[in-house]
């Protein structure tokens, strides 16, 4: 089959591989109809994210259907020709995280948990297309994909809804409404988002479903800046206004009451000097990330309010604000996904119309255009937000 | 050498007693041990991989055992590396977990054979005796050793590094795989 795959840093190739194949009794083989390229896919390609190897298949966004299930699937859950939406994290369901809804947080889904150990401190989940670090999963840019707990995770769709409103449930849209549940959002908050990508997009539309007064988008790019306006978000755009005045300005001077870090550790900053110093630590890898949209948002939020980070962190930071997040009351609040916990919650926002998740979809691109499609994404050309591909 | 590791397992004391109690059970998740055989009722044959694909054979017998708290063994006779273990469980405060603790104690012989136990067991000898127990956790709870692309061979994966891409496994390698 032909399948995106890891070259080297900043290159991805498709490329002729095997077809997958059953290897524990709970897999299915899931023949892909439509995935998508995320952000964290990028931090892959730019190589910060460590443990990935040449002809690693990526992707973690897709959807498809069902061709083949091992003999340990339940039958009841999963059928051959059944149309599913995979969840990014892969989870057995039967650990104790999984139990308490912490579906990222898996205990059993990793078999390379040791080296995940090493660097976390304790292991995470499995991801599919994601680096060895959270398995070595081949990953869903592809025409097959094997998806082990195949009873667990995949959300079956039933309706006649298109692979793109539906898609999204893999990662991006839950990430997105994680991280505007995580705010703990009142009727009279505001909340700012960093980062106005597909992700920060979502949370902006979750955090309005979830009765925010004001969401204010904060961007760079004005075509992605745009998109927020259009679906009736507030925008700053850093490159024009110094944020935290701007946000003072909205506010009446007490800061956005929730703010969202929807960027990662791949941040765009302002000040040219800031930039630099993490460009050059991240460059010699003493420093995995480059934290300013995180630094920024802690030091924006009101007292007392909540940082909610759904962009992706893989190691370590510098410079980390803690004086402001102590001695104001700030509450930190974080992680992967637990995908699982919302898929069929904001399934029915989007058969009720309260969510379009297909908003964001600015080009679809056959799965062998996919170096071009991450080129697109990455240099943000062609007012590039979501790409599609169709194996 | 001791080796001390803990895992928690969602699953009752009883169960995972009588998993590890059937000592058949042992080489499903216990990376080194290729086999083994109870030969009465307290008694036993162990067979482990070694360096230089050689195997080592031990008789062991049960010292000590608690149902449904704890079972210590030994090696008897002649052994190439005495060994001694235990293992105990406690039911965990979640009142539905179990806390597997397990110390194993290798005697390491001087000598050649003792150098090429140390190095099988590498720098760090901890890591085996905890991905065992990962693995134990797996079979407990999901009925299997998880499998990747990257990571294929279930609790031969170690041996494995660095891993092989995480792209699907062609037929010849999945027939070398299992014929391995």
């Amino acid at each position: 089959m032909r399948a995106n795959t890891w070259a080297g840093r900043n290159k991805v190739e498709v490329r002729d591989v095997p077809d997958p194949s059953i290897l524990n009794r709970r897999d299915a083989i899931v023949k892909v109809t439509s995935t998508a390229i995320c952000g964290s896919d990028l931090h892959l390609v730019d190589g910060y994210v460590p443990t990935m190897q040449d002809g690693d298949v990526l992707g973690h966004e897709f959807m498809g259907e069902v061709v083949e299930v091992g003999a340990g699937v339940d039958p009841g859950r999963l059928r051959v020709g059944d149309r599913v939406v995979v969840p990014f994290p892969i989870a057995c369901g039967a650990c104790a995280a999984c139990a308490a809804e912490l579906w990222s947080c898996c205990e059993n889904s990793n078999p390379n948990a040791g080296i995940a150990e090493k660097m976390f401190g304790h292991p995470v989940a499995g991801i599919f297309g994601y680096s060895h670090l959270t398995g070595g999963f081949a990953g869903g840019q592809s025409e097959y994909v094997r998806v082990p707990f195949a009873d667990v995770g995949p959300l079956k769709i039933e309706s006649d809804l298109t692979d793109e409103q539906v898609l999204f449930l893999s990662d991006i849209l839950p990430t997105g409404y994680m991280g505007a549940e995580m705010c703990d959002i009142q009727p009279s908050d505001v909340v700012a988002v960093w980062g106005a990508g597909p992700v920060g997009q979502f949370a902006m539309d979750s955090a309005r479903l979830l009765g925010a007064a004001t969401v204010i988008a904060i961007d760079k790019e004005p075509y992605r800046l745009r998109m927020a306006e259009e679906a009736g978000h507030t925008t700053i755009n850093f490159e024009e206004v110094d944020v935290r005045s701007r946000l003072l300005e909205l506010t009446g001077g007490r800061g956005p009451d929730k703010c969202i870090d929807a960027v990662g550790m791949e941040a765009s900053h302002g000040s040219a000097h800031l930039h630099a110093y993490d460009r050059v630590k991240q460059a010699v890898r003493s420093e995995t990330e480059r934290p300013h949209a995180l630094r920024q948002a802690i030091l924006s939020c009101r007292s007392g309010g909540t940082v909610s980070v759904i962009g992706v962190y893989g190691g370590l930071l510098d410079k980390f604000p803690s004086g402001a997040w102590m001695n104001r009351s700030l509450t930190l609040r974080t992680g992967q996904c637990h995908v699982q916990r919302y898929m069929k919650p904001l399934l029915r926002h989007i058969e009720n119309g309260e969510l379009d998740p297909t908003r964001v979809i600015t080009h679809t691109l056959p799965l062998q255009d996919a170096a071009r499609g991450f080129d697109l994404f990455k240099n943000k050309q062609d007012d590039c937000e979501k790409v599609v591909l169709k194996p | 050498m001791d080796l001390l590791a803990t895992t928690t397992i969602r699953r009752p004391v009883s169960d995972v007693y009588a998993f590890w109690r059937r000592l058949e059970n042992l080489p499903t998740f216990m990376a080194h041990l290729e086999e083994v055989r109870v030969t009465g009722e307290r008694t036993s044959h162990w067979t482990a991989s070694a360096p230089f694909d050689r195997s080592v054979e031990w008789d062991a017998e049960i010292t000590d055992e608690v149902p449904d708290e704890r079972i210590g063994w030994r090696s008897t006779g002649e052994a190439d590396v005495p060994n001694t273990g235990k293992v105990w469980f406690v039911p965990a405060p979640d009142g539905v977990s179990t806390e597997v603790h397990v110390l194993l104690v290798y005697d390491i012989p001087g000598g050649k054979l003792g150098q090429a136990v140390a190095r099988y067991f590498g720098e760090e000898p901890h890591q085996q005796l905890d991905d065992d127990l990962r693995r134990l956790k797996q079979v407990m709870e999901t009925g299997e050793v998880m499998r990747s692309d990257g990571a294929p061979w279930g609790k031969r994966a170690r041996r494995e590094f660095p891993q092989r891409p995480a792209q699907p496994l062609s037929s010849d390698e999945l027939a070398k795989g299992e014929a391995a």
